[in-house]
């Protein structure tokens, strides 16, 4: 009798596995079905349009790009900065325990709240405007906690035996951290870096609110320039009524899914190869 | 007579409010083997990390007295413990090469000097292995990774990594605790060796290595220094009751 | 050869300024929202704002109360949370207490891709697939509902609840375990009896941080919730979430200075503390969870 209460646990975790497997697999044909025929050259190097026929993603893919280059130059290196202090000089005093505080509490702040930050500060106060720069920095704040907890997480890894065996050498700490801690650490920093990118891509509601344009028929051409990205662009296609823009939608869904999963298995694929080479190097 | 290279003046450890090392005075003489024995916990690794200063990296250590290396006091505030450290090399208990090749590993306390000509290195990875007894072993397989050795080897290749710098004393923490009897007596024919060229500090809990090794033997307990001497007047003639019940095995 | 202390120090300094950067990213924060928000509460009295029924800032006779878009928020926040939570915990323990490593590493990877996918997909698929699905059960339903996004916000969450649940779970000590199955317990007993209530308040936190998720989510709910700030229950009718507003605000150009443009400012106010508090609340609980087994 009590293992028929077992199975059915079971029967219902199994059941709850399922809707999840359910709905990701219905999640994924939807939109192969409904976007995978309006993928195309025209699709991808045209403008947005008032025409669906005519649409395409180019501003918002190129937009995307720059955007998520410019937001990895801004967070990457203040995210492992700050991981590298807390880890290796940060003593255990009131202000570096707030600040340890202060990151988990900004990783559970919802996105849209730093778009309205981003307007405030970038936009506004900074007259960054409504460029590209201002979209960075918004989104670069944004991912900037989960790259310094995934760069704490990856060089806590780095025993502490290494790191006296080098101080025992005579090496300064700057020389432990460039010359022990971060070449062990990297492929561990890399994929949470490469994971919080994939995050930023896919973000919508900060661009919304630091006003990122849904109509642009041009490619930025400068730091300040007015940009769109592709998840805006899917939003606004989203949004109207007639159901061919919901087939560039669907379309334009399947591109950012692609990028997505492709810096997921980057983010693998680096990993795994740096492992084998931090234990043989040149 | 033998030079002091180390002169401990009343020296104590305290982590927060712990007395690790309790009012420590002694000497180490130049191109000797000094060992520190003692039961786990008495202070003899404490007692090592001060001269070198690694204790440095432990939060809430707190250092009183002084150890003069050379006549000149490490715990001033003029002595930089970077260069001390180039000076006073050191080996720990479980074998830490880096995880980078063999040769890396050699080269690392030269590279961090700013000394990058190749030909340079080469010459001294291989002089510095040769001293440690280990070149015949790796000579073909440099670039390869250290963490391919035995546990043995890997131990000899901190010792070469150390010496490659040119130190002027070696503190060895427990360096065979985690190796078999084979490797172990390898590296106690390599010490004998090395103490022609430089001097040895060596912590263990291995009595008859201690005996077999040293020139002067040191015993701690709970944190003070009960007897120093010669190997012979600790083994064989100790003063005091508390030593000879150690030495003898009836405790620790 | 000579070591430079003062190179050391300045490059120590870099690293604590890099540091030092989160701590202005929040005090920017509370700068810009209370900023805005001092100026929303000039003109509208805060007891209309906290207790009024009506949100009709885009009307000609304007009205703040947040009622409204609060009792959206949780409408959908509530719907997520049933899907959520019960799903979340016993896919949960079945990972943790009953499937092999085998099935382990094959349906992690599976949960993460769901983790993995932008919410504005979800928008899409909640909108498109769920709500026209759902209203051939339920014909009453509208076209744009509390129910849909409620519903795929659920499964859009799970992932976080599982992972959170699992590590609870991962953290009551095996000799608890062991100790439970020598009295001759059944598996399932010492999962009811004596893991959860073990690793309890460590499933309170994943909860209160599922639920935390929940509120901000944003992109989901514009897509597919409407933009109707009702005072209602009914999850088969349209209703705003504070988010959803900030977002309708934003696609609009409202000059900055109007009273539309600071009201964003003042329920981002009000979101940001909920988050604030229940994330703190759910740290607590977790530190004070993992401290009990350390």
């Amino acid at each position: 009798m009590r293992k028929s209460a077992d199975r059915l646990f079971i029967a219902g975790a199994l059941a709850a596995l399922g809707v999840a497997l359910l709905t990701l697999s219905s999640l994924l044909v939807t939109v192969l079905f409904d976007g995978l025929s309006r993928i195309d050259m025209q699709f991808l190097t045209s403008f947005p349009s008032r025409k669906p026929e005519e649409a395409g993603i180019l501003s918002s893919l190129v937009g995307s790009i720059y955007l998520t280059g410019l937001t990895a130059l801004i967070a990457v290196p203040l995210g492992i900065g700050s991981a590298v202090y807390l880890e290796q000089y940060a003593k255990k005093n009131w202000f570096n325990l707030l600040m340890e505080i202060n990151i988990g509490t900004l990783a559970g702040v919802p996105s849209i709240i730093y778009g309205l930050l981003g307007l405030g500060l970038f936009v506004r106060i900074l007259h960054f405007d409504r460029s590209l720069l201002a979209g960075s920095c918004t989104l670069a704040l944004l991912i900037l906690p989960i790259v310094i907890l995934a760069s704490r997480e990856a060089i806590r890894t780095v025993s502490h035996d290494l790191q006296h065996g080098a101080f025992a050498l005579g090496a300064t700490e700057s020389q432990v951290i460039r010359r022990v801690v971060f070449p062990l650490a990297l492929p561990g920093i890399l994929t949470g870096v490469i994971l919080a990118l994939s995050r930023a891509i896919g973000e919508t509601a900060p661009l919304i609110a630091i006003g990122a344009l849904t109509y642009i028929a041009f490619l930025p051409d400068s730091l300040f320039a007015p940009f769109t990205a592709l998840p805006i662009q899917i939003f606004n296609w989203v949004s109207r009524p007639q159901p061919a823009f919901h087939e560039n939608a669907a379309a334009g869904i399947i591109i950012l899914l692609v990028t997505t999963l492709l810096f997921n298995a980057a983010a693998i694929l680096i990993r795994n190869s740096l492992y084998s080479r931090s234990a043989r190097p040149s | 007579m033998k030079q002091i290279t180390l002169d401990i003046r009343s020296l104590h450890v305290y982590y927060d409010s712990f007395h690790a090392v309790n009012n420590v005075s002694m000497t180490i003489l130049e191109h000797t083997i000094t060992s520190i024995i003692g039961p786990s916990g008495c202070g003899k690794s404490s007692f090592l990390r001060v001269m070198n200063r690694m204790n440095d990296l432990v939060p809430h250590a707190r250092i009183m007295g002084e150890v003069l290396f050379r006549g000149a006091n490490i715990y001033a505030k003029d002595m930089c413990e970077i260069e001390l450290r180039r000076r006073i090399g050191m080996v720990f208990q479980k074998p830490n090469p880096f995880p980078f090749s063999i040769f890396d590993n050699v080269a690392f306390g030269l590279r961090i000097q700013k000394k990058h000509n190749k030909t340079f290195l080469r010459e001294r990875v291989e002089e510095s292995l040769r001293r440690a007894a280990l070149w015949d072993e790796v000579y073909d397989r440099l670039h390869q990774s250290a963490l391919e050795l035995s546990g043995g080897q890997q131990q000899r290749l901190c010792i070469a990594r150390a010496l490659a710098i040119y130190p002027d004393i070696l503190l060895m923490d427990e360096p065979c605790a985690s190796l078999d009897p084979k490797a172990t007596k390898r590296i106690e024919e390599l010490l004998e060796k090395l103490k022609e060229e430089i001097t040895i500090v060596i912590v263990t809990h291995n009595m008859q290595q201690a005996r077999r090794i040293s020139d002067y033997v040191a015993f701690f307990h709970t944190g003070e220094l009960v007897e120093w001497g010669t190997s012979e007047d600790i083994f064989d003639h100790p003063q005091k009751q508390l030593t000879k019940e150690y030495t003898q095995g009836l405790f620790g | 050869m000579s070591v430079s202390k003062s190179n050391e120090r300045l490059i120590q300094w870099t690293f604590a300024l890099c540091g030092a950067v989160s701590i202005f990213v929040t005090l920017g924060i509370f700068a810009v929202l209370f900023w805005e928000t001092f100026h929303f509460f000039q003109e509208v009295p805060l007891g209309a704002f906290l207790f009024g029924t009506k949100w009709t800032p885009l009307f000609v006779q304007k009205q703040f109360g947040i009622l409204p878009l609060i009792s959206g928020t949780l409408l959908i926040a509530l719907i997520a949370m049933i899907i959520a939570l019960p799903l979340g915990i016993s896919i949960a323990i079945f990972l943790r207490e009953y499937a092999s490593s085998h099935l382990r590493r094959t349906l992690k990877p599976i949960l993460e891709i769901l983790a993995g996918i932008p919410t504005i997909v979800y928008g899409y698929f909640a909108l498109l697939t769920v709500t026209p699905f759902l209203q051939k059960v339920i014909p009453e339903l509208a076209g744009f509902n509390a129910l849909s996004p409620g519903i795929v916000m659920g499964i859009m969450i799970l992932p976080l609840s599982v992972s959170l649940s699992d590590d609870a779970i991962h953290a009551v000590p095996e000799h608890l375990r062991m100790g439970a199955y020598a009295l001759g317990a059944k598996r399932l007993e010492v999962v009811f009896r004596v893991v959860l209530p073990a690793a309890m308040s460590g499933i309170v936190s994943a909860g209160i941080l599922s639920i935390s998720r929940a509120i901000g989510e944003t992109m989901l709910v514009t897509i597919a919730a409407g933009m109707r700030p009702l005072l209602t229950l009914n999850p088969l009718g349209p209703v705003q979430t504070i988010t959803a507003y900030i977002v309708q605000v934003s696609l609009g150009d409202t000059p900055t200075g109007t009273l539309e443009y600071s009201s964003i400012f003042a329920v981002a106010t009000v979101l940001f503390l909920c988050t604030f508090f229940l994330n703190t609340i759910a740290q607590r609980l977790r530190q004070s969870f993992q401290h009990m087994y350390a």
